[in-house]
């Protein structure tokens, strides 16, 4: 086994566990935004898609990359603009509604008072 | 490290960082907004980092250089074209679309890093690369085929055909005997290309026969795996991003996908062979005891002079497009005083976290929606329940052993003093037996549509004084 490697081996299994200890704590609310903003991160291949197109010398080569480059920049921008978009919404009080009565609901509110 | 080295290392290292941040900050709706920009800002420095590292090096032709550019323009116009455009109750479709393109891209560098320097490869990354074509190639067929039952091009009923699973069980054996092939003769373009053929085949006749309503699980288990596929691809390429961005994934993807199987009570393996439910849908058709129809009069009658009401949103909800107007009955609610909460089941709907997103869009905020052990504690302080086109997440026989839901995590709604139910008519859900709840003296069923039945509610709501 090369050094490389076994420093790559490395850096996956500590991002492993920091994905499970920095996941882990994400309210189920926010569960679909997560997995876009996830969805979005995995586009980082969009750097290994210019490093293939560096890479290629042949027509096959160029084709392979272009497709890698055009998928991974639609999973990138798409997946944080729409995560962005998505986010936008979730809000403490609605907006739309002027009433102050009608956005009274915390949890501590909800759970507390007697039926 | 020269200059040039450190400066590139550090921005990787940062970017790294903001990726870990970022989702960090997602912990908390007040703060999840700034956690997607500063992952975004991560993203971009990384983008620069390897734009530097590709002009310092010199060696891309002037057509590499035109093919980023081209692709960089029409991948990024679709993705923000998309992502702009597509309707909130088509959300899991399009973040499986977007699934799907990143698998591929991670299988393409693969492909491309073989047929390139395939002999040069170390025995252990060639493994490793011919795990990411695989995984890749899975991910993409596999995410395409859920995206196309979402959006309902592909039928979404669990697809069950003879010769399924030996299909299926030889498009897996192919695809490992030429990926072992590949590892030994890492130039050989022939084992190469069945792979990601094999490969393309198995993840769709995985996903084929899956149903609909397994779809929190299965999209889950997509983001997983192709997270793995990216951290794959990155040590192929010796590229510490990719690794740790795609590590960070599949964590994530494995949490949810947990999660989803455990609100289930299902293990991730039996989802996968799919068709839940389908053996006795037949026999367990026609309910034995009669259900008590109600009215919109009825039901806003009750709504109306209640002090406590929580809606238990489902899949139906999403499918009549009803967020809005139920939104806006729970407005109208609590305007009278009535205290009103959304309680939301961890599967309600088609991915993790989807009823969520649809009330949200309708502005409902955060603070009101409540997570199951939250709802189960409030539903027996609750005068009425109204239940808006959930079935089985709400089926009290999941209590006792013996049938297909049985042990699976539900909302007490049967324990609120009233219960009604919005539903078009007395089918089955996706476990394929009868609610019991329906049976209930306590439950009115008011058959329609979920956004007419709203509809009607309110407009009779308004009529009433008091």
């Amino acid at each position: 086994m090369t050094t490389a490697l076994a420093l790559s081996i490395t850096v996956f299994v500590l991002s492993v566990l920091i994905g499970f200890e920095v996941i882990s704590k994400v309210p189920a609310t926010l569960h679909t935004p997560l997995m876009s903003a996830t969805n979005a991160i995995h586009g980082i291949v969009i750097a290994g898609a210019i490093l293939i197109a560096a890479a290629a010398d042949s027509a096959a080569g160029y084709a392979i990359a272009f497709v890698a480059v055009a998928f991974a920049t639609a999973n990138v921008v798409g997946g944080y603009a729409v995560t962005a978009r998505m986010l936008r919404m979730f809000q403490r009080r609605p907006a739309a509604v002027a009433s102050p009565q009608a956005s009274v609901s915390s949890p501590q509110a909800s759970v507390g008072r007697p039926s | 490290m020269s200059a040039y080295e450190t400066a590139i290392w550090a921005a990787y290292l940062l970017s790294v960082v903001a990726f870990v941040v970022g989702l960090h900050l997602m912990n908390s709706p007040a703060t999840a907004r700034s956690g997607n920009a500063v992952s975004a800002a991560g993203m971009v420095l990384a983008v620069a980092a390897t734009v530097a590292v590709v002009a310092h090096e010199g060696t891309i032709s002037g057509t590499g250089l035109a093919i980023v550019a081209a692709g960089v323009l029409a991948g990024g116009a679709g993705g923000l074209w998309l992502a702009r455009t597509v309707a909130m109750t088509a959300m899991p479709q399009l973040v499986s679309l977007f699934n799907a393109v990143g698998g591929a891209a991670a299988a393409l560098v693969g492909v491309h890093e073989f047929a390139a320097h395939g002999p040069d490869l170390d025995l252990a990354v060639a493994a490793i690369g011919a795990v990411d074509i695989l995984i890749g190639g899975v991910t993409f067929s596999g995410s395409l085929v859920a995206a196309g039952k979402l959006h309902g091009v592909v039928p979404s009923e669990p697809l069950v055909f003879r010769g399924r699973r030996s299909s299926t069980a030889a498009a897996a054996l192919i695809s490992v005997l030429a990926a072992g092939y590949l590892v030994i003769e890492p130039h050989n373009v022939v084992a190469l290309s069945i792979l990601a053929v094999a490969a393309l085949g198995l993840g769709t006749a995985l996903v084929v026969p899956i149903g609909g309503a397994d779809m929190p699980v299965v999209i889950s288990l997509l983001n997983a795996l192709t997270g793995t596929a990216v951290a794959m691809a990155g040590f192929l390429l010796g590229s510490l991003p990719l690794i740790a961005a795609g590590a960070l994934v599949g964590a994530s993807g494995t949490i949810l996908t947990r999660l989803m199987a455990a609100a289930m009570n299902r293990t991730v393996t039996a989802i996968v062979a799919g068709g839940f439910g389908t053996a006795d849908a037949t026999a367990a058709a026609g309910p034995t005891v009669p259900v008590r129809s109600i009215s919109a009069e009825d039901a806003a009658i009750q709504l109306a002079y209640a002090t406590k009401v929580v809606i238990v949103p489902g899949y139906g909800l999403a499918v009549a497009r009803a967020q809005h107007e139920v939104a806006a009955l729970a407005a109208e609610l609590e305007e009278r005083g009535v205290e009103v909460s959304f309680a939301i089941h961890p599967v309600a709907g088609r991915m993790p976290g989807h009823m969520n997103v649809l009330l949200a869009e309708a502005n409902v905020p955060y603070p009101s929606m409540h997570e199951l052990t939250q709802a189960n504690a409030e539903l027996p302080r609750t005068d009425v329940a109204l239940v808006i086109g959930a079935n089985d997440v709400t089926n009290p026989a999941a209590r006792r052993p013996g049938n297909a839901v049985s042990g699976m995590p539900i909302l007490d709604v049967d324990r609120a003093s009233a219960v009604i139910v919005i539903k078009r008519s007395l089918g089955h859900g996706y476990a394929g037996i009868d609610n019991e709840l329906y049976n209930d003296r306590r439950t009115g069923m008011f058959f329609a549509d979920a956004k007419q039945g709203v509809a009607a509610i309110r407009a009779t709501l308004s009529t009433l004084v008091g």
